[in-house]
């Protein structure tokens, strides 16, 4: 009884800190210290963002180089995002099949559509040569002609692409100050374009950039210190982007967009607050419930529940948890389902009173004959989580994990918190066939 | 009560439901929504008055997207569907839209085709490997009791009364999507396996009561009234657990987030198929086995 005591305080202690926790960063009287402060990580759906996947198109690169060329990406437009000011973007490299994408997620940001353009659009730097035996005179005249396709044609790709860029500097000419971008190439790219400058003297080099041309510079002689310079016509402000974004670093392999899930803002706050009033409502309607229907016990419940959802709330921010609209369904489902054991456990409680064993008895009997159906039923639950955790998408993942999580901190509230409380509580006063009891447990008469 | 008794007309009930639910999964078909498919959806909301349908419809197929479709939603808002957009062809969509009224868009969601054929095959694979697993796990929990019913047809019957529980929500989507405009996406998939998890989790609750009555059987009972027995000494539990679960779902039904309203409307469907079932199916279930057996024997 002593023991049950303090550990029944203990409990209660441990949900109270937790509760505390849960709102410390609330703003108003709590006064929390700072490093209790610990904010929800909260998902798109919740607070706004943007998540892309992107395919990586590799077929231009040696299957051997796949992997490494996709970090490289990721590196690359993580740097990128950075640059966009975004709190902890995620940005991971996926496999399915034999497509190799790239995920994006950006959280709280204003303008997605800048965004996507700032991902998308950077520069995919590529050296280009003239098939052999082009006739220059006839390009030329076509390119006077404005038939910008001839130049498109006529060029073939080389395996010289920005990748081999290891830096890009803002100069202007010497003459006529107009602004220049000089580049200078890894080891592997000052090979290359020694090669390709050495096998087209007197003929053009096309410089291109995102697929189209900005500068078709004549070699005059092979160029074996690795640097070049593009004089497209720039303005300086645009020469500037180009060389903020090739420092950032030239994707590695071209990428194309092929989904994007974005909320607004204001939905995203907006479903939060739902969320949260049926989680409250919810909540209040099964203790209601409980308590009406099982009386002390079910208070008892209804304690072990408060203590149950603080501490899963605080794991969820200690972990923490992204909680997206889905995920937080499954908080307030296995609040729902966390009661099963409990009302298991007392109406085999009321049972073994009824066959006529003394409270104290027919309390642990309850608990000890109800634990096999409690194991056993909530086995088949974490199995479905499980699954889905595995299967879904970062959606489903969310409702999984809250879900998974729950039913498994929930067997501990229901069984150990709950049975503690009621050890805590002495019976013996209460006489047996009391009015008390009857009032209390409910059910209790013969 | 004995409600073995009245398993003809249990029978009958779920039997006339998953005859409704098949008609409708064949007459109107479940609309897939674009996680499957693939496509757009944006949800636009107008600061002032939104303008006609019918001038928007003009202004979105100038840009030539295929077959869009422009509903209203709330007092100011829109939603258009197209197939997949690229960020350029996004943009010129909300460019042509703010020429009608000043508006911002409240959701955006693209999905290519590839991503929507995965998503498809993943979910068929999940509810696959849940149904397996949920066989194997009970015959494994049961495998100690065999008489006077195998431990596998409990599986066998909890899988059963599973594909009531799914068919129903099912029969009621389709009805849903076809007047509605209600959509099968993920999230209807991951409701669909809750609701399993959710109902075999009750049935076992009433087959461990069966087994653990199996094992003090009084004298001249027959199996038909063990199972009776534990029907009704796990009814209560049932119809309490069931409640609270539906209490939460309501909550979240009522004023939960509209992007969980469907989710939680799933559940609800499910959740009520999977109590029902656990009481007036699975149970009897093993009666009937058990009777036919005996007969043949």
């Amino acid at each position: 009884m002593f023991k049950s005591r303090i550990l029944a305080i203990g409990f209660l202690i441990l949900g109270l800190l937790a509760g505390y926790f849960d709102v410390a960063n609330l703003a108003g009287k709590l006064n929390a210290p700072d490093f209790l402060k610990v904010p929800f990580s909260l998902g798109l759906d919740l607070q706004g963002g943007t998540h892309l996947t992107y395919k990586a198109d590799v077929s231009q690169i040696d299957s051997s180089e796949t992997s490494e060329a996709m970090s490289g990406l990721r590196d690359v437009i993580e740097r990128r995002v950075n640059f966009f000011g975004v709190t902890e973007p995620l940005i991971q490299v996926e496999k399915r099949g034999d497509e190799n994408r790239l995920i994006v997620e950006l959280a709280g940001i204003k303008d997605i559509n800048e965004a996507i353009n700032m991902i998308g659009k950077t520069p995919y730097l590529e050296f280009k040569v003239l098939a052999p035996g082009t006739n220059l005179d006839e390009l030329q005249k076509k390119q006077e002609a404005g038939d910008q396709f001839a130049i498109l044609n006529a060029f073939s790709p080389t395996a010289l692409t920005g990748r081999y860029i290891k830096k890009a500097t803002l100069n202007t000419t010497d003459r006529s100050f107009e602004p220049v971008v000089s580049l200078q190439f890894n080891d592997e790219g000052r090979e290359l374009f020694a090669e390709i400058t050495k096998n087209n003297i007197e003929r053009p080099v096309g410089i291109f950039l995102d697929g189209l041309p900005i500068s078709t510079p004549i070699v005059r002689e092979e160029i074996t210190q690795g640097e070049a310079q593009i004089s497209g016509n720039f303005t300086v402000e645009s020469a500037r982007e180009l060389v903020r974004n090739i420092n950032a670093g030239a994707l590695p392999v071209p990428i194309n967009l092929i989904s994007q899930q974005t909320v607004g803002a204001s939905l995203g706050e907006s479903a939060l607050l739902k969320m949260l009033w049926a989680g409250i409502y919810g909540t209040l309607a099964v203790a209601l419930f409980l308590i009406i229907f099982y009386r002390l016990p079910g208070f008892t419940a209804v304690v072990a529940l408060a203590i149950y959802a603080a501490v899963l709330l605080m794991l969820f921010k200690l972990f923490p948890v992204t909680l997206t609209a889905a995920g937080i369904a499954g908080f307030i489902l296995s609040i729902g389902m966390a009661v099963d054991a409990n009302v298991l456990i007392f109406e085999r409680t009321k049972e073994e009173l009824r066959s006529g064993k003394s409270l104290a008895l027919a309390v642990e009997e309850g608990f000890l004959r109800a634990w096999l159906s409690i194991r056993d039923s909530n086995v088949s639950s974490l199995i479905t989580a499980t699954i889905l955790y595995w299967f879904g998408t970062s959606l489903v993942k969310g409702f999984a994990l809250t879900l998974g999580l729950g039913i498994l901190i929930s067997m501990f509230s229901a069984i150990t918190v709950t049975r503690t409380f009621l050890r805590a509580i002495e019976f013996k006063t209460a006489g047996e066939k009391s009015k008390i009891v009857g009032l209390l447990f409910g059910g209790s008469k013969a | 009560m004995n409600l073995i008794k009245i398993r003809k007309f249990t029978y009958t009930l779920s039997i006339l439901l998953i005859l409704a639910s098949i008609f409708a999964l064949y007459a109107y078909g479940l609309k897939l929504g674009i996680d499957f498919t693939g496509g757009a959806i944006s949800e636009i909301e107008f600061n002032g008055e939104r303008p006609d349908i019918s001038k928007i419809t003009e202004k979105v197929n100038v840009l030539n997207f295929g077959n869009a479709i422009i509903q209203p939603t709330g007092e100011k808002g829109i939603l258009i569907r197209t197939r997949d957009l690229t960020e350029g062809e996004h943009q010129a969509l909300l460019r042509e839209i703010n020429s009608l009224g000043v508006s911002r868009e409240l959701r955006f969601d693209s999905i290519g085709p590839t991503i929507g054929r995965e998503l498809r095959n993943r979910s068929i694979w999940a509810i696959g490997l849940v149904l397996i697993a949920i066989i194997l796990y009970i015959a494994f929990v049961f495998r100690k009791v065999s008489k006077p019913v195998s431990s596998w047809f409990y599986g066998i019957f909890a899988v059963v009364a599973l594909f009531h529980d799914i068919l129903i929500p099912l029969g009621v989507f389709a009805y849903l999507g076809k007047f509605y405009g209600a959509e099968i996406d993920t999230l209807f998939v991951t409701a669909i396996l809750t609701v399993l998890g959710f109902s075999v989790h009750d049935t076992i609750v009433v087959y461990d009561r069966v087994r653990e009555n199996l094992k003090k059987q009084q004298k001249g009972e027959i199996f038909e009234d063990t199972v009776a027995r534990s029907l009704s000494q796990t009814l209560t539990r049932s119809i309490n657990t069931s409640l609270t679960v539906l209490l939460v779902l309501s909550a979240l039904y009522l004023i939960g987030a509209e992007s969980t309203k469907y989710f939680s409307l799933t559940l609800i469907i499910g959740i009520i198929a999977g109590t029902y079932s656990s009481i007036f199916i699975a149970s009897s279930l093993l009666v009937t086995w058990n009777n036919f057996q005996n007969r043949r024997s």
